[in-house]
């Protein structure tokens, strides 16, 4: 195999990996305060591309991203609200349990709302085939895009969870609960902030890939399982770890394909998934320790 | 829970608002089972409203033979398990007539014992072989064959000299039985397959892919597949750099895969039927009537492009309504032998003519090579492309 074609892979690689990564982001912050696994996270992506799409027809894409994230970040809040907050001691089981029955009422009612046809915000520069190349290895621009906003994404977060108040008060909430409480941290709004704040993220994410993904009513789905694979391989709650972790999956992913049929390529993911489970339960970057304080 | 009580209510008024018919005089029951949700949503969605626009037509001009249609419509989601259990409630408990669909290969394979066991005559609007061969006596399809598609393809390849090719193809019914086509006929047509690749139907990225054809050096290559990503592959080809002709299946025959492609999508080839390019079909086209008709009715009421998928259950319903008119009357029996002994029935697939041993009645002329050109679907000709 020749160099340029190994790079092409890892190019591949670089391309699946960092759309799982910024899918498994958004897992990462409710993880943190709640920890709980919301899995209507990849709703909050369909959502958010598909409003991104559709305020397009009005707007210019920025504007339309912005639009897509707020009206997402609105729902998250009034998920939250509405079949969340009221709840008084939840189990983690039971609120697990909520965000799957959301996840399939909000694929529904996109279904109702746009029909199940495939649509996507236009390519961010240039256009469905425009590449760059290095030789003869090509990479499209919105890869580029992908992975920059990823990045902006991970250190803005960091900034906010380590040097602002607000931040700090959520993960003072992660860690304990009560004792957050009693210095007079609402703990209830943090946890509505948390799910803003991911719904926010997975809109996002939803409006930069679906120029490479397209986005139907029921692409949250895939979009989830990957990413959920992506922050446990990483280490739930830890955002870094997750970029890591998903330019990790997506490589082995797209070297799987050179040496097997290209049907296996879950069977990989899933295998990986597997193995981190038994074999180091906190992933890779995880720390056992801080793992056994969380709820379960 | 409130979370399953919402999600209940929103099933319900769904089934609620497919189902809606109404009843006077003798009526008739006809199932029909689409993948109006699920990967083949873009098949199914379409056949459904196809179903529901003509039935509420047909009803109004007097139903078929004198009775009022009642559909019963059920949405698989693209699952053979379900369509397993609606093509049984369909013929055990709301004793349907005939049921129109499904829409896919898979679902289509799974039941057809269920509907020649039920005595049950089945119009499936999929397209794999295997539907009607062998031949059983309740089961027709009006969907065009694979292996019709997979011989203009192979011609098309011949007049390009073409003679290495890579092949792709979704892990769905449709793309299996599309490669077993392609596998069989290639060496009569002396082309070699160099490359052959089978994806996830859910992919979202099939780059890895499409570097593996680069690097076997085809000289063009086939994508079998009905789901997004069949879109998504002829970008990423031409993102790595592939430039050779691409050739699609029949299931690219949805101009949303053309349009979510863009500028990837130019220049793909592959057969479909004629309604995709009624517009520009000539005047004494046989064709040209039936598919306009079809065409204007549905884009008016729907407001979005008809597809060949919508066309299939156009057919389905019209072959039914000719051989109850035949047969003069809904005696199961004698509608399914009329039904066999069609001939010269022009639908938007093409032109039907069944018999006891040929249960799809379509033949190779169904097909016509198209290609995409600013984003819109034309008749291929050689010599266009070479300009």
């Amino acid at each position: 195999m020749s160099l340029d074609l190994l790079f092409q892979y890892l190019v591949a690689g670089i391309t699946y990996g960092t759309i799982y990564a910024i899918v498994a982001i958004g897992f990462n912050i409710i993880y943190n305060t709640t920890g709980i696994i919301n899995f209507a996270q990849g709703e909050f992506v369909m959502l958010g591309g598909m409003i991104g799409v559709t305020l397009h027809a009005l707007l210019p894409v920025p504007l339309a991203i912005a639009g897509a994230v707020i009206a997402t970040m609105l729902v998250g809040a009034l998920i939250e609200m509405l079949f969340i907050r009221w709840l008084r001691r939840p189990s983690v089981l039971r609120l697990i349990i909520i965000t799957i029955g959301l996840s399939i009422a909000i694929r529904e009612l996109a279904l109702l709302l746009w029909g199940e046809g495939v649509r996507a915000l236009p390519y961010f520069s240039g256009t469905a085939v425009t590449s760059l190349s290095v030789g003869d290895v090509h990479i499209s621009p919105q890869v580029l895009w992908v992975l920059g906003i990823s990045a902006v994404m991970v250190v803005a977060l960091n900034f906010f969870f380590a040097r602002t108040l607000l931040g700090r008060q959520m993960r003072a909430c992660a860690c304990n609960r009560e004792a957050a409480q009693l210095c007079g941290i609402s703990a209830k709004n943090m946890v509505t902030l948390s799910f803003v704040l991911s719904a926010g993220i997975g809109a996002l994410a939803g409006c930069v890939i679906s120029p490479i993904t397209y986005v139907q009513y029921d692409s949250g789905t895939s979009l989830a399982l990957k990413g959920f694979t992506v922050a446990i391989l990483g280490g739930l709650g830890n955002s870094m770890a997750a970029i890591v972790a998903g330019l990790l999956l997506g490589t082995l992913e797209s070297f799987s394909i050179w040496v097997m049929p290209a049907a296996y390529k879950d069977v990989i993911a899933i295998s990986i998934l597997l193995l981190i489970l038994f074999v180091r339960p906190s992933g890779l970057f995880g720390n056992a320790e801080a793992a056994r304080l969380k709820d379960y | 829970m409130k979370t399953s009580a919402i999600t209940a209510t929103l099933i319900f008024t769904s089934l609620l608002g497919a189902g809606a018919t109404q009843a006077k005089g003798p009526t008739v029951k006809i199932g029909a089972i689409f993948s109006v949700t699920g990967p083949a949503a873009n098949l199914g969605g379409p056949e459904a409203r196809t179903l529901e626009m003509l039935v509420q037509e047909a009803n109004k001009k007097g139903g078929i033979g004198g009775n009022q249609i009642e559909l019963v419509l059920k949405d698989s989601g693209s699952s053979p398990e379900k369509a397993i259990s609606f093509a049984k409630q369909l013929i055990e408990e709301d004793k349907v007539f005939a049921i129109i669909g499904p829409s896919t290969s898979g679902e289509t394979l799974k039941i057809k014992g269920i509907a020649e066991e039920g005595k049950t005559i089945l119009l499936s609007c999929a397209a794999a072989e295997a539907i009607v061969n062998p031949v059983a006596s309740y089961v027709f399809k009006v969907a065009p064959n694979d292996s019709h598609a997979a011989r203009r393809i192979f011609e098309q390849m011949k007049k390009m000299g073409i003679a290495k090719i890579g092949l792709l193809s979704s892990n769905t019914g449709f793309g299996k039985a599309g490669k077993e086509q392609v596998e069989k006929l290639a060496p009569g047509f002396g082309i070699q397959i160099v490359a052959n690749e089978v994806y996830e139907k859910e992919a979202t990225d099939l780059t890895a892919v499409v570097t593996k054809l680069k690097a076997a050096n085809v000289q063009a290559f086939i994508n079998w597949s009905i789901e997004p990503a069949q879109a998504i592959v002829i970008k990423n080809a031409r993102q790595v750099g592939l430039s050779v002709p691409i050739f699609q299946s029949h299931g690219f025959g949805n101009i949303q895969y053309a349009r979510a492609a863009g500028p990837a999508a130019e220049g793909v080839i592959f057969p479909a039927s004629r309604l995709l390019v009624a517009d520009s079909l000539p005047a004494g086209d046989k064709q040209k009537p039936v598919l306009l008709k079809y065409k204007q009715s549905y884009e008016a009421r729907y407001h979005e492009d008809a597809s060949t998928f919508g066309g299939h259950a156009h057919d389905a319903l019209l072959l039914l309504g000719k051989a109850v008119e035949k047969a003069g009357g809904l005696d199961n029996e004698k509608v399914r032998a009329a039904l066999e002994s069609l001939q010269g029935v022009v639908g938007t697939a093409g032109v039907f003519n069944f018999s006891a041993r040929d249960h799809g009645g379509l033949g190779m002329d169904a097909f016509e090579m198209q290609t995409v050109k600013n984003g819109k679907f034309v008749v291929y000709s050689d010599a266009a492309a070479k300009k």
